[in-house]
């Protein structure tokens, strides 16, 4: 646009004006809120891995935890969902660039077409991360953790996981949950899990074939221990986690589902965003406002947004499930 | 810039398939872990791990480059947002993780046995 435009034109007004750097100022404001956005994010990512090098010896395994595929019941399928989504963000990706394109062009109905394809993709995205909260919530297996916080999880004689399920014993006796309107007005309880410790125990004590497996980490793997050494060890037992919570989780370190739910609600935020921001823009381009204007800058500027989007995953991905 | 634009669309899926192939090749990694690469460390940290993150900057370079088209931008503005970018996380990292890792060290060998 650069030196066509002159100051009187009221619509190159409105993609910010003629800037420096042969950029318009609209464009630059959104490439440098994605510097200091960028640079947001490379703050939680290098928090998760102050964190991860602080309890290197200790932290989940995370193509252990993330191992489910919608309709695979049962089967482990560790980081093909996430490689599924990542390829959805990423195609959505390419047909934002080909409505930018497009409109590089001129050609209203091929942004349109273009833009709708990104909104759904963005769409598939959220649904997808919204299935994965939900499995990451509820869990698999359980587990529990000791007096000192550390999580044992059970395992059979070949390593494989056991759930609680399985082996705890129902013991006769009903725990009933502290709500507030039943003690004193501010105290209460989150919701009991399915087992009570002493049920665990029991159970525990009744399968000689069931070991625990301790967060310990030694040459990449999580050690188990003997049957003499569980059986003493689950006598410390303090509470039954199932699923993840703020508060604590079965997968291991409480910090790990703490930065799940904050890094990846933070980029799902952004993508819910990104959708609100692409709806805006593709209802402008039907309405022709771009049209008039001759000018598609608007779709570029959301594009790079949705770009940095794609990007921020791009990271995500490899920091939260392959390394 | 409304004037004539020639289209992309040719260069737009040359580099999806770029990124779909490193995707491709990355998950394949992580679920193979081959025994040579997963268990030799470069830097104390593994080459796997490595491999990932010098192929995540790859697809970073291509999204940035290429979608977000910084390759047609002046040199100034490319500069202005790459250099404080990649300045400011080298650093981050750096301190960060050398942090990180002191700390662990702390908790192995010194008399502290429980959470700070």
């Amino acid at each position: 646009m650069g030196a066509t435009v002159n100051s009187n034109d009221e619509h190159a007004l409105l993609d910010g004006g003629p800037g420096p750097l042969g950029a318009t100022y609209g464009k630059m404001m959104m490439w440098f809120f994605i510097v200091s956005d960028a640079l947001t994010f490379s703050g939680f990512l290098a928090a998760y891995g102050f964190s991860r090098f602080k309890y290197i010896e200790n932290w989940p395994l995370a193509d252990e935890v993330f191992t489910h595929f919608p309709f695979l019941h049962g089967v482990s399928a560790p980081m093909y969902y996430v490689a599924l989504m990542t390829f959805i963000l990423i195609f959505s990706s390419v047909t934002m660039v080909l409505a930018v394109d497009a409109g590089h062009q001129l050609k209203k109905s091929k942004v349109a077409f273009y833009m709708f394809l990104t909104i759904i993709g963005g769409g598939i995205f959220l649904g997808s991360q919204a299935w994965e909260w939900k499995n990451f919530i509820k869990g698999e297996y359980g587990a529990v953790e000791t007096v000192g916080g550390s999580i044992l999880q059970f395992v059979d004689k070949d390593g494989k996981r056991v759930a609680l399920h399985e082996f705890a014993k129902v013991l006769p006796g009903e725990r009933e949950q502290l709500t507030r309107d039943k003690g004193f007005w501010f105290t209460e309880e989150s919701s009991l899990p399915t087992y009570t410790v002493a049920e665990v125990i029991e159970g525990f004590k009744a399968h000689p074939d069931v070991l625990i497996r301790t967060e310990q980490i030694v040459k990449k793997e999580k050690v188990t221990l003997t049957r003499e050494e569980s059986l003493k060890r689950i006598e410390g037992t303090k509470y039954v986690v199932e699923g993840a919570s703020l508060i604590r989780n079965e997968y291991g370190h409480k910090l790990f589902a703490d930065f799940f739910f904050f890094i990846t609600g933070f980029h799902g935020f952004h993508v819910f965003t990104g959708v609100l921001l692409n709806v805006i823009v593709f209802f402008n381009v039907i309405l022709g406002t771009y049209e008039k204007r001759r000018s598609y800058e608007m779709v570029e500027k959301v594009g790079l947004y949705w770009h940095f989007v794609d990007l921020v995953w791009v990271f995500v991905f490899t920091f939260f499930y392959l390394v | 810039m409304a004037h004539t634009h020639e289209s992309n669309t040719k260069r737009i899926w040359y580099v999806f398939g770029i990124l779909s192939v490193i995707t491709t090749v990355e998950v394949a990694l992580g679920i193979i872990k081959p025994e040579a690469l997963f268990m030799n460390n470069f830097l104390s940290m593994s080459l796997l791990n490595w491999i990932f993150i010098i192929l995540t900057v790859v697809k970073a370079y291509y999204i940035v480059w290429a979608f977000m088209h910084l390759e047609g931008e002046t040199k100034g503005l490319r500069w202005s947002i790459v250099a404080p970018l990649v300045f400011l996380i080298l650093y981050l990292c750096f301190i960060l993780l050398v942090e990180g890792d002191y700390v662990y060290e702390v908790y192995k060998t010194g008399q502290i046995k429980w959470n700070f």
